[in-house]
C-alpha cells in the first residue's frame, strides 16, 4: 500500500452503521476507513459522518468523544470535503425540534418533525425517488428515476435555496440533500440503495 | 409516495437457506451468501434473514455467516433468530445489518425491544409475530419457530410491541407460509389497523396481484416473498429471482 495516501475517514463516535459504509466503499474500491482518534481524522482527505438515533445522544456522543474538535478543523478550517448521512447530515445543521441540543452549524438548516396531519406513516422509510436542485458533482450521474433508500423521522429544510443539493417529496417535499462549500449531507443511506449509492459515494471520493 | 416494500424473506437452517411450508418439510435453496449476492443484483428493496433453528436450540445468531453476508447486501438487511440480549443485537448491527428481528425473546422479556430501541432506535427493532389460526376467527401468537404456543392474540400483542418499541412488525401467517395460496388478508388488516407502525405481510404470496390485496386491502406497508423469489413456479425448482421493478410498480405503485 501506497503511504499516506489520502483516503475518507469514516468517523466512530459511537453511532452510526459504520461497517455497510466501508463495505460500500471497498466495493468501489476507493480506500475508506474507520476512525476514532483526532489524530486519526487529522490524517485523513475526507470525512463522512454518520448516524442512527436521537439527534441530542448523537451529538453527546460527538462531543464526549473528543471528536467534535478535529471534527470543526477539518471542516471550517482545512475545508475537506465532509459527508454526513442520515443523522449526520441533521447533525450538520444549527439543530433539529427533535432535540435541545445545538447541532454543528455548518450548514444554514435546521431539522423539523414530520407534520402528524398528512395521515403518513412515521418515520419515512423506504425508497424514494429524488431529484437535484442545485447543481453538484454529487448530483451529475442522477437518472429520471434515481431513487435512495430512506429511514427518518425529522427531516430537513434550508434557509435559503442554494444549500438545498437533492429534493425529495414525502407528503411534503423537503431537502433530502444539503450543501455548502466542502460540507455535504445524505438524508437517505447510499450505503444501503445500491447502485444509486454506489455512484453518490463513488462521487463524494472523487472530489 | 412510497412504494409498498418488497422484501425476499430468507430462512436459514444449519447454515444453508431452506424454504418451508408452514413452517415444516424443509427444502434446500443455497448457500446464504451466494444467494443474497443474487438478490442485490436483482436490486431488491431490502432483504430478511431468519434463523429458524437459533430460538429452538437456544443459541445466538451465526455471526460469520452474517458478516459473509453483509459484504454481500448494498440494501437494507433484517436479522432474526436467536436475539435475546442488547449486546447480540448491537454485534449483528455493526457487521452492517439495520435491522433486528425478535419474535421468541419478546415474549419471554419484553423489555429486550425497549432496550434495543432505546441503544439504537426503534426504527431497527421489527417485532415478528407468527401467527396460527387455533379456531373459529380465533388466532395466536406462536414462539420458537411455531413450537410453543403463547396463547396471546394477534392485535393485542401487536399493540403491546408497539408500544414496548418496536418500529415495525413482521406479521407471519403460519398457516399460508409455503402455500402460494395469497396472503390471510383478514389477520393483515387487522394488526394493520390496530397499530401505527408499520406491517410487514408474510407468508403466502403466490402472485403480483396477492402483494397488491395485502397493501390496498390488508393496509400493509411492506410484503415479505419466500416461494416467488426462490421457485421458478409452483412445484417447480429453485430459481433465485425477484420481479422486475416496472411490474412492481404497476401492481404496487400509486
Amino acid at each position: 500500500m501506497t503511504e499516506n495516501k489520502p483516503i475518507i475517514g469514516i468517523v466512530d463516535y459511537g453511532v452510526g452503521n459504520l461497517g455497510s459504509v466501508r463495505n460500500m466503499y471497498r466495493r468501489i474500491g476507493i480506500h475508506a476507513e474507520i476512525v476514532d482518534t483526532p489524530a486519526a481524522m487529522r490524517g485523513c482527505a475526507k470525512l463522512i459522518l454518520p448516524g442512527v438515533g436521537s439527534f441530542d445522544r448523537a451529538m453527546e456522543r460527538l462531543e464526549t468523544s473528543g471528536l467534535r474538535e478535529p471534527l470543526d478543523e477539518m471542516a471550517l478550517h482545512r475545508k475537506a470535503p465532509v459527508l454526513g448521512i442520515c443523522l449526520g447530515m441533521q447533525m450538520l445543521t444549527r439543530g433539529s425540534e427533535e432535540g435541545e441540543r445545538p447541532g454543528l452549524g455548518y450548514i444554514a438548516a435546521e431539522a423539523r418533525r414530520f407534520p402528524r396531519n398528512l395521515g403518513l406513516k412515521v418515520p419515512h422509510m423506504g425508497w424514494n425517488l429524488v431529484r437535484a436542485s442545485t447543481p453538484s458533482p454529487l448530483t451529475a450521474g442522477f437518472e429520471d428515476e434515481t431513487r435512495f433508500y430512506f429511514v427518518h423521522s425529522y427531516f430537513v429544510t434550508v434557509d435559503r435555496p442554494e444549500v438545498s443539493m437533492i429534493k425529495c417529496t414525502y407528503g411534503i417535499e423537503f431537502d433530502a440533500g444539503i450543501a455548502s462549500g466542502n460540507v455535504y449531507g445524505a438524508q437517505f443511506h447510499p450505503e444501503k440503495s445500491h447502485r444509486f449509492g454506489r455512484e453518490f459515494f463513488a462521487a463524494f471520493g472523487a472530489l | 409516495m412510497l412504494r409498498t416494500r418488497v422484501i425476499p424473506c430468507l430462512l436459514v437452517r444449519d447454515g444453508s437457506l431452506v424454504k418451508t411450508r408452514q413452517f415444516g418439510r424443509f427444502e434446500y435453496v443455497g448457500d446464504p451468501a451466494n444467494t443474497c449476492r443474487i438478490f442485490n443484483e436483482c436490486e431488491v428493496d431490502e432483504l430478511a434473514i431468519v434463523d429458524i433453528l437459533a430460538s429452538v436450540e437456544g443459541r445466538g445468531p451465526d455471526y460469520r455467516m452474517l458478516e459473509e453476508v453483509a459484504e454481500e447486501c448494498f440494501m437494507p438487511v433484517a436479522y432474526g433468530g436467536g436475539i435475546a440480549t442488547v449486546d447480540q443485537a448491537e454485534k449483528v448491527l455493526r457487521l452492517g445489518m439495520e435491522k433486528i428481528i425478535v419474535g421468541t425473546a419478546a415474549h419471554r422479556q419484553p423489555g429486550l425491544l425497549g432496550g434495543i430501541a432505546g441503544a439504537f432506535g426503534s426504527q431497527c427493532v421489527v417485532a415478528a409475530l407468527d401467527v396460527r389460526r387455533v379456531g373459529h376467527e380465533r388466532y395466536a401468537c406462536f414462539a420458537r419457530s411455531g413450537s410453543d404456543n403463547t396463547g396471546v392474540d394477534p392485535v393485542s400483542w401487536a399493540r403491546k410491541v408497539e408500544e414496548l418499541g418496536a418500529g415495525e412488525i413482521l406479521l407471519t401467517s403460519i398457516d399460508r407460509e409455503g402455500t402460494w395460496s395469497g396472503f390471510d388478508i383478514e389477520l393483515v388488516r387487522s394488526v394493520s389497523e390496530a397499530v401505527t407502525i408499520p406491517v410487514i405481510a408474510h407468508g403466502g404470496a403466490g402472485t403480483l396481484s396477492d402483494l397488491s390485496e395485502a397493501a390496498k386491502t390488508g393496509g400493509a406497508s411492506a410484503v415479505a416473498l419466500g416461494n416467488m423469489v426462490v421457485f421458478q413456479k409452483k412445484d417447480m425448482g429453485v430459481l433465485v429471482n425477484f420481479p422486475e421493478h416496472p411490474l412492481l410498480e404497476a401492481a404496487l405503485g400509486h
